[in-house]
């Protein structure tokens, strides 16, 4: 574990030192290596500092057995509603829908209801659905979501409970608790 | 600006607990990091060898199934802001590429993440992504044939 640590600084640092060198000495493509990578950094900076602020007062003020109750093992068909839901209004990507996914998992929400949620963020958030339909046209939107969105939610379920059934548990253990 | 407006809720509701709050929110952000710096300089560095122009150039007209499967291929190891994406499959579009090729690069697009790797597997571990990751590869295949179909594409 320790050597992976190691391994994966000295690659960053690299990277690092290699951008720098290449904006000093005009290296083209290092420099453009560099602008997509501050693109995408800055793309991101705008949205993971309130997402993670979401997610730390989601875990102080939301309830376990309020999760429980309406995304938990019990939940039923209506827990994959609001997993959905949830998903809809969920900005960014799956760099966004990831911790709040895990946070989700944590506080006792079912594994296919979790993995429904993944998969839903990616597919039909509703920003992004307006958008696409705007420029790609409602049809295909419509067809891409009727189709698509079924498939997740029963490949979730499957998923869920195949990794139940192995008697799977999230890993990194949370050092707050 | 939602987070905001939470944010104050709940500081006027307790002071104590939004503290505690952000301090999660501030660990888990620091935890989470170097698996974000690490997709950043994937995304950077896939990005300069495989840029969109590359992209549209390989989709020909001849054979939509082997156009198919390169844009799944292309949508799985890129990483695109919805902004971005939507408007090039636009211009893809108006170019003559077919629904069912852009349906297939759009699906990936969105839900394959290998340059999520990273992220993904620090939350879930290796297993769970790969499956994962895989089944959406398949859900987009499948996608992608059915908008084929729909359109009258194929068949």
């Amino acid at each position: 574990m320790k050597r992976n640590v190691i391994i994966k600084s000295t690659g960053i640092v690299f990277y690092l030192v290699f951008l720098s060198i290449s904006f000093k000495f005009d290296f083209a493509p290092g420099k453009e290596i560099g602008t997509t990578f501050f693109y995408f950094l800055i793309d991101m900076l705008k949205i993971l500092p309130f997402s993670f602020i979401l997610i730390g007062l989601f875990e102080v003020w939301i309830k376990r057995s309020t999760v429980e109750k309406h995304l938990g093992d019990k939940s039923g068909v209506k827990g994959y509603f609001w997993a959905i839901l949830l998903a809809g209004t969920t900005i960014g990507g799956l760099f966004v829908s990831l911790p709040i996914a895990y946070s989700l998992c944590r506080k006792g929400a079912k594994l296919s209801i979790v993995f429904t949620y993944l998969g839903a963020s990616a597919i039909a958030r509703i920003p992004m659905t307006v958008f696409e339909a705007s420029f790609v046209g409602l049809k295909f939107t419509i067809i891409r979501l009727s189709i698509s969105l079924p498939l997740v939610i029963l490949t979730s379920i499957a998923l869920g409970n195949y990794l139940t059934k192995n008697s799977y548990s999230i890993q990194m253990p949370d050092k707050l608790k | 600006m939602i987070t905001g407006l939470t944010l104050l809720v709940s500081l006027l509701a307790s002071r104590g607990k939004t503290l505690k709050a952000l301090k999660i929110a501030f660990r888990k952000f620091v935890d989470i990091s170097p698996a974000f710096l690490t997709m950043l300089i994937l995304v950077s560095i896939v990005l300069f060898f495989f840029p969109d122009k590359a992209f549209l150039s390989y989709l020909g007209k001849d054979n939509q199934m082997k156009n198919v499967l390169f844009a799944s291929f292309f949508g799985s190891i890129t990483l695109a802001p919805g902004f971005i994406a939507f408007p090039l499959c636009g211009i893809l579009l108006k170019k003559g590429v077919s629904y069912m090729v852009l349906s297939a690069f759009t699906t990936t697009l969105m839900m394959v993440g290998i340059l999520t790797y990273p992220i993904e597997k620090e939350y879930f571990g290796l297993k769970v992504t790969v499956i994962r990751n895989i089944i959406s590869f398949c859900i987009a295949l499948v996608v992608a044939l059915m908008t084929g179909i729909f359109f009258g594409e194929i068949f």
